[in-house]
């Protein structure tokens, strides 16, 4: 069974379809590519998996469970959307990081919220925020951080802080990791630091989504390439085959404008 | 002289304060929620709370204390409210109506990112709005509220047309004895108080300088 599976999503803002008919499915421990030209509907797809957007149609799966049926309000109430959104993690091109929370504060936040409501959190306080705070500290190290988790976010250089934001995303222990271009906010000469951290994700089998317009990163990490256009997906299929040898004269054409980069 | 002239400010000026600290603690409070009424996603209700804050930032706050003295008797021959309590009344409404914009200002200009990033992590509404909001807010409006905390103090000098015995009215007192120089005095006071608020805002805004 695979760990995600997308049915039939369609979503329109007004009269504008940016999202058509999106199915696909991703194993455990693979990573997806979704590449394409802006406007082609791919961070849509994102915000609608970690329901930032509810889709107009379609339903989205987790490892069998439906999480979102356009058809089914049950699936949509506030409450539950709120935990099913743990299943995903988000990482934003714009990083997003909180401004007055060290690097250390803006991994635990989250986690520690949510250990408020566990029943027993009040009779293990200190040692439940204890282990939040050395997991969060060995997330910080992952990423390469270790001596940064004092520091402020605006204390940080793009690089760093989007490595930040990741170790926030996965201090929830998501299911599927999605990267929404995660290096386009960066300098050029700060992006490698963020892909090498995306790059050992991948080696250890994290399941994940990345948006990107780095094709040779895609190419050389991904299992499996989506192409989207004006909000369908055009070609799909395993990565090192979309991206050098397409078989739709769409990814083609697009594909030539990153020829040699 | 110069003793007994000051000690009869003083007790001016302790009415002055009381005015001050009474409008902020109440106003406060009211504005942020009025600045929620001003976002609100019910159109009706957003209508008539924007309307209420254009008809209190549209007319005159000396206008309006007298409206809120006069207006009951005259008008419904209610009795008339004491002067002090009028007189927080009207300060109250007007300043939580300024109070409101600054505050929506300020929630509105925290980039929305700030709000996803904490739905994405399974944050509660109130969660992110305590948690990752506020302080963002609060640093944003410091500047414009230590204006009208300003502000403030100085308008307090309006509540004399409906004679509340504050610090202006106890300068002018003095004319009647034939002195002009306790009304012109009344001037330290108030940049006294002003001299300390903007230390005290100086000093706030230095210690959210750590984020930014």
């Amino acid at each position: 069974m695979p760990i995600l599976d997308v049915q039939h999503i369609e979503k329109h803002f007004g009269d504008t379809r940016v999202l058509e008919d999106i199915s696909f499915s991703l194993e455990q421990g693979q990573a997806m590519a979704i590449i394409g030209s802006s406007g082609s509907g791919k961070t849509t797809l994102l915000r609608c998996l970690n329901f930032l957007e509810t889709p107009n149609q379609g339903k989205i799966l987790v490892n069998g469970e439906t999480l979102f049926d356009a058809d089914d309000p049950a699936t949509q109430r506030e409450a539950e959307v709120r935990k099913k959104r743990l299943h995903f993690g988000l990482v934003f091109q714009s990083f997003n990081l909180f401004p007055q929370y060290t690097a250390l504060e803006n991994v635990t936040l989250a986690p520690q919220l949510l250990a408020q409501e566990q029943p027993d959190f009040k009779a293990r306080r200190r040692e439940i925020l204890e282990e939040i705070s050395s997991q969060g500290q060995a997330l910080l190290e992952r990423m390469g951080l270790a001596d940064r988790s004092g520091h402020y976010p605006h204390q940080l250089s793009g690089g760093q802080q989007q490595r930040v934001a990741i170790a926030r995303a996965l201090a929830l222990k998501p299911d599927i990791l999605c990267f929404d271009e995660p290096t386009s906010a960066l300098d050029p000469e700060l992006t490698g630091e963020v892909l090498k951290v995306i790059r050992s994700l991948a080696e250890q089998k994290t399941t994940m989504i990345i948006v990107t317009h780095e094709m040779a990163f895609a190419r050389d990490v991904a299992d499996q390439v989506i192409f989207m256009d004006s909000g369908i997906i055009v070609e799909q299929g395993e990565a090192r085959q979309v991206i050098e040898h397409p078989r739709e004269e769409r990814t083609r054409q697009f594909l030539s404008r990153y020829a040699g980069s | 002289m110069l003793l007994s002239v000051s000690l009869t400010l003083l007790e001016g000026l302790v009415v002055t304060l009381q005015l001050f600290a009474l409008t902020l603690l109440f106003a406060l409070p009211l504005g942020l929620i009025i600045s929620f009424g001003s976002m609100s996603r019910c159109t009706p209700l957003r209508a008539v709370v924007r309307t209420i804050v254009w008809v209190i930032r549209g007319t005159p706050l000396m206008l309006q204390i007298l409206v809120v003295f006069y207006g009951p008797g005259l008008m419904f021959d209610l009795p008339l409210l004491p002067r002090f309590t009028a007189a927080v009344v009207t300060f109250v409404i007007n300043y939580a109506c300024y109070f409101s914009e600054i505050f929506r200002g300020g929630i509105q200009g925290v980039p929305l990112g700030q709000q996803e990033a904490g739905l994405v992590l399974g944050m509660t509404k109130r969660q992110i709005f305590f948690k990752v909001t506020l302080l963002q807010v609060i640093k944003r409006i410091v500047p414009p509220m230590g204006n009208e905390f300003i502000t403030l103090v100085k308008d307090t000098a309006l509540v004399r047309t409906i004679s509340v015995y504050e610090i202006i009215w106890m300068g002018e007192s003095y004319i009647k004895k034939g002195m002009i120089w306790p009304l012109f005095y009344t001037a330290v006071f108030y940049l006294v108080v002003n001299g300390i608020l903007t230390l005290l805002f100086g000093w706030f805004e230095k210690k959210l300088d750590y984020f930014k």
